[in-house]
């Protein structure tokens, strides 16, 4: 189970609390100072992401966060619940009528995401979205 | 904290102060003001960043906007900041080399190139 699970509307106004709320749990779950900004940009840009996509595709489902404190690492996953074409090419593609929004903005943001955390995974299948990240925490590494 | 906006006239440069956290929430605000300079014939803009405390890519996506408005007039859009987790966004996204970055508010409005 997630050490604190977030569930908000899929509203801009929102995604403040949610990475306020990230880098607090991020914290205390011993995240390196220096690396709580990446934290918080990262999961602000997921969160924009999956408001962007429930939005643009009509859906009144929250967006959820879960954090998950693990032995070793601090996790973050971020669900949409847009339905995404599974492995079937680009949505759309086919002609259906699959709305996806600003496509410059939503690569600027996986683009941040990919280029500050290491640790990340994306994934989509035809009951939404999900982005998995995770940061290694202070019983992780060696202090000088 | 919300998103603060001050213009001021410096030579033949608008410099547009901003403060505060530019996110999806509050871009839009950002990107109404530089629209509005634009569409009132300020085509040298130069967007000082050192208040800003968080940016996204929606902020971004804003700014790359704003430069695209002033280019279409000739104009230049310069941007000032110092603050080392500010600039590795623009460094990730490849904008540093879009965006002239300053050091200075006097250092941008004196470039001309």
């Amino acid at each position: 189970m997630a050490t604190v699970e977030l569930r908000f509307s899929a509203l801009p106004e929102h995604v403040r609390t949610a990475r306020l709320v990230a880098a607090a749990v991020a914290r205390r779950a011993g995240v390196d100072e220096a690396v709580l900004d990446e934290v918080r940009l990262a999961v602000g840009e997921a969160c924009t992401r999956a408001v962007g996509l429930h939005q643009s595709g009509g859906v009144t489902a929250p967006v959820r966060v879960l954090l998950t404190e693990e032995e070793k690492q601090f996790s973050i996953e971020v669900g949409d619940e847009v339905p995404h074409a599974a492995s079937h090419g680009v949505p759309g593609e086919d002609g259906a009528a699959v709305e996806e929004p600003e496509p410059e903005e939503d690569e600027m943001g996986l683009a941040v995401i990919s280029g500050l955390v290491d640790d990340v995974e994306v994934s989509a299948d035809e009951h939404g979205g999900v982005i998995r990240m995770s940061w290694p925490t202070a019983s992780a590494t060696v202090l000088p | 904290m919300d998103l603060s906006l001050s213009t001021r006239t410096v030579g033949d440069r608008t410099v547009v102060e901003v403060g505060g956290e530019i996110d999806v929430y509050t871009a839009p605000k950002l990107r109404e003001q530089l629209v509005e300079l634009v569409n009132d014939g300020n085509f040298h803009l130069v967007v000082d960043m050192e208040g800003v405390d968080f940016l996204d890519s929606t902020g971004l996506g804003v700014l790359v906007g704003g430069l695209k408005r002033v280019r279409a007039h000739e104009g230049s859009l310069r941007l000032v900041c110092n603050q080392e987790r500010i600039l590795k966004i623009f460094r990730i996204t490849g904008l540093t080399k879009v965006f002239p970055i300053h050091t200075s508010v006097e250092e941008a409005v004196a470039a001309t190139d």
